[in-house]
């Protein structure tokens, strides 16, 4: 075993391009979770996101129409859910876990002919100069345009929240549906809005995954990541720039353990695959474990069924 | 006088009841003008209506010779009627300028907010800092914030539903002459409230609902509290029989109990000491928020304390469940009557099965016995006159005096050897209320213990034999009820929030 043979450069651009599909799943999550929705479905989402970006980059050549498509079948499908929880009041753990099976099945359906295709490939940054410098230019100017996209998506968020009025709103409508209702707020239509808002994210976070990071299409290739960030949500006590940090870190754990499975180091691989997972569980476990201030940051009204009684 | 608001005919149905059946009446400007009837009489519709939140299948509103029908609270605001909630509209991890913010239906930059929330404030006698948490605000300056943000419109109407439930006697104090300030100025209040005595100290006219229907208009100040209650209920008012108070042995004892609260907006217990003879009724006031629900909580045995923390008959429970703590006679009705004393849909058969399977003995090695509870449920419908079609009804589907009088009766009739109940009559009318307070103090006099924890001052000084005040989580030392007056029972329930003085400008 020699660590030394390990790159500190390439391990920390292959990081960040891990963590992207997480950043944008878990940003759009953290926006529904903060109206006080829970959806579960993440993982449907991103699969879907996923087919649809593929499919339509494949049949385009055209890359970006990829991800456009994908944002837009996840927040269709989000809006299924929205409609389904909203409006007909069904639970919302039971409908996400729906969601995430329905989502599995059709984008396996979508996508049968798909297999073993090579995607147009997504241009990379290439700025004159600054991709050059040494250890900056790749660490920091070398990705793709989703990746810087998805930090200005996480800064806007924040911003949105903590900045407008809108995100005043909505951090009202979660934090108790029926005195945001009482003052005259459309308590249904931001939460749809926001709904749809974390499918589209969550479908981008999905193509970044068929399109860049694999990239090809297999059945089922979310592999748990849409559960992880809905981890990371909880993890980053639902404050923007903290998703950031989760989506790294457990980047981070993946491509090392990736490495780690490379080099050969004497532990069983099953063990290294596990540990990004575990590491998940772990941290949940410390962040959870101050009651009073987890529950501080949680949004009040989060899961709860609202209906406008009068 | 000219007429502010002038309502006609105004009828509200909804499947089953009809909550308003032509109502009319008028306000005028700077009028201070009381809305009274027992629960269900139709208030809230009414007020509702006036706010745009309902909408009316029948009537007019005149506002200021105008056409008035708001469809939505943000007309209603619009034109100058706002609302104070009985419960509080109010987000707790939000500021005081965010949840202002929120409230206002013209944009206002938080920088130009703030100064005008605290210029407010100090104008009204109403002291607020609009960067704190409204979760780590005592209830009255929450209340304070609701009032603010409601001034900050301009408001020529301010309907304000049982602002003074929760206050302690200085606050109700503050809030009174902040009113009268107002009504000097020419805004008029439309005022809710359950408490008779300031009613008449504060308002120039009353309506008086029943059924949904405007059964009288009178002056305040020339009725007293007994006849205008007998104006609401539509009966005459029966007097709690005097009650002589001779304690008996030791039962409940608190040796330094101490917890910390499970919320992060919570007040922690610290080191109560207490102890509770055969006959008496313990009164424990306070205001919302100084350790009530955790006191509750203990007691009940829905959180854990050290053993010798609490012995009953001498055996310490403080680390035992609420089953087994049940089993030797120490019971509990908490504050919440739906989702924590009775469980929403279910009926009220099962919701007595959950509390009284092990003291009625309800079950044979697991197997449940309903016919027996549903006779012990309907021995409690009918001992306690809860009006609801049957046992078989879900709890949610009765008014909230009617299920109040059943979870505390299903305590009751247990027999319990002490009994704590907390705001035993909150929104409870004023029958229903009398009859809840004679059935505990019935209990005391069969040689059981009660502590009632309660925000009003008036059930306490009513009812109980001694009386203790929480505040801050620490309890004084229990006082016969007759060596304290109000005055000093205020101040010491505003041991934590009287650090603030509040005082309004002439």
């Amino acid at each position: 075993m020699d660590l030394s043979s390990l790159d500190p450069i390439a391990l920390i651009v292959s990081l960040v391009i891990a963590a992207t599909p997480l950043v944008l799943a878990a940003t759009g999550e953290l926006l529904v979770e903060k109206s006080g929705v829970l959806n579960l479905g993440v993982e449907g989402m991103m699969v879907m996101g996923a087919i649809a970006g593929f499919i339509a980059a494949v049949e385009t050549g055209t890359p970006f129409l990829g991800f456009l498509f994908a944002a837009i079948a996840g927040a269709l499908l989000a809006c299924v859910f929205g409609v389904l929880t909203q409006v007909f009041l069904s639970n919302q753990v039971a409908t996400g876990l729906a969601l995430t099976l329905f989502g599995l099945g059709l984008s396996a359906l979508l996508g049968q002919s798909y297999t073993g295709m090579r995607p147009p490939q997504t241009e990379r940054a290439d700025i004159p100069v600054l991709s050059d410098l040494p250890v900056i230019g790749p660490v920091v100017f070398s990705y793709d345009w989703i990746v810087y996209f998805s930090l200005f998506l996480v800064l806007a968020v924040w911003f949105f929240l903590n900045k407008t009025r809108g995100g005043l709103v909505l951090r009202a409508v979660g934090e108790s549906h029926d005195a945001a209702h009482a003052l005259g707020y459309k308590v249904i239509l931001i939460r749809l809005g926001a709904i749809a808002f974390g499918g589209a994210c969550a479908g981008l976070g999905g193509a970044y995954l068929s399109l860049v990071r694999v990239p090809q299409w297999s059945e089922g290739m979310t592999a748990g990541i849409g559960w992880i960030a809905l981890a990371i949500v909880v993890f980053a006590s639902w404050k923007p720039g903290r998703v950031i940090l989760g989506a790294w870190l457990f980047g981070g754990v993946t491509i090392l353990q990736l490495n780690m499975q490379a080099l050969n180091v004497p532990i069983r691989a099953e063990y290294l695959s596990m540990t990004p997972y575990l590491m998940t569980i772990i941290v949940l476990v410390i962040m959870s474990s101050d009651r009073r201030r987890a529950a501080l940051n949680a949004p009040a009204s989060l899961g709860r069924v609202f209906h406008a009684s009068s | 006088m000219s007429t502010l608001l002038d309502l006609t005919g105004l009828r509200k149905a909804y499947p089953g009841v009809i909550a308003n059946d032509d109502v009319s009446f008028d306000i005028a400007p700077g009028e201070v003008h009381a809305l009274l009837g027992e629960n269900g009489a139709g208030k809230s519709t009414l007020v509702k209506m006036i706010y745009g939140l309902v909408k009316p299948d029948e009537g007019r509103m005149v506002l200021n010779g105008a056409p008035y029908a708001p469809t939505r609270p943000g007309d209603a605001r619009a034109l100058g009627v706002s609302m104070v909630f009985q419960h509080f509209s109010l987000f707790e991890a939000l500021t005081v300028a965010e949840n202002i913010a929120l409230g206002l239906d013209e944009k206002i930059s938080p920088s130009v907010l703030s100064p005008r929330i605290t210029e407010v404030s100090r104008t009204y006698g109403l002291p607020l800092d609009p960067s704190r948490l409204i979760g780590d605000l005592s209830v009255g300056e929450r209340q304070r914030v609701e009032i603010v943000r409601c001034l900050l419109q301009n408001p020529k109407l301010l309907i304000m539903d049982e602002p003074t439930s929760v206050l302690t006697p200085q606050e109700v104090e503050i809030l009174f002459a902040t009113l009268r300030k107002l009504s000097a100025e020419g805004v008029a209040i439309l005022y809710i409230s359950h408490k008779l005595e300031e009613i008449r100290a504060l308002c120039d006219r009353a309506t008086i609902l029943r059924g949904g229907k405007v059964v009288a208009t009178c002056t305040p100040r020339d009725e007293t509290a007994r006849s205008l209650a007998e104006m609401m209920i539509g009966t005459t008012l029966r007097s709690p029989g005097a009650r002589d108070f001779r304690p008996g042995a030791d039962i409940l004892e608190l040796r330094e109990l101490s917890l910390s609260s499970a919320s992060p907006f919570g007040t922690s217990l610290r080191e109560i000491t207490l102890a509770l003879r055969e006959g008496e009724v313990l009164g424990i006031a306070g205001v919302a928020g100084n350790g009530q629900e955790e006191l509750l909580a203990a007691l009940s045995g829905e959180a854990r304390v050290q053993p010798e923390m609490i012995t009953l008959d001498g055996v310490a429970l403080g680390h035992m469940g609420p089953n087994r703590r049940r089993a030797a006679g120490l019971l509990a009705a908490p504050e919440e009557r739906l989702g924590h004393a009775a469980a929403p849909d279910m009926s009220l058969t099962e919701n007595t099965m959950l509390s009284a399977r092990i003291r009625q003995k309800l079950d044979t090695s697991g197997v449940l016995k309903w016919t027996a509870t549903r006779a012990f449920a309907d021995a409690v419908i009918k001992a306690f006159d809860v009006r609801t079609p049957g046992n078989g009804s879900a709890a949610k589907s009765l008014s909230g005096g009617n299920l109040q009088k059943f979870v505390i009766g299903r305590e009751v009739m247990q027999n319990p050897r002490v009994l704590v109940v907390n705001q035993p009559t909150w929104g409870v009318d004023a029958a229903a209320a009398a009859s809840i307070r004679e059935a505990l103090r019935q209990l005391a006099a069969e040689g059981a213990a009660v502590i009632v924890i309660s925000q009003d001052l008036d059930e306490l000084m009513e009812m109980s034999d001694t009386l203790s005040i929480l505040a801050g989580g620490r309890l004084s030392a229990p006082r016969p009820t007759g060596s304290l007056t109000i005055e000093e029972i205020g101040q010491r329930m505003g041991g934590q929030t009287a650090e603030e003085p509040a005082h309004v400008p002439a």
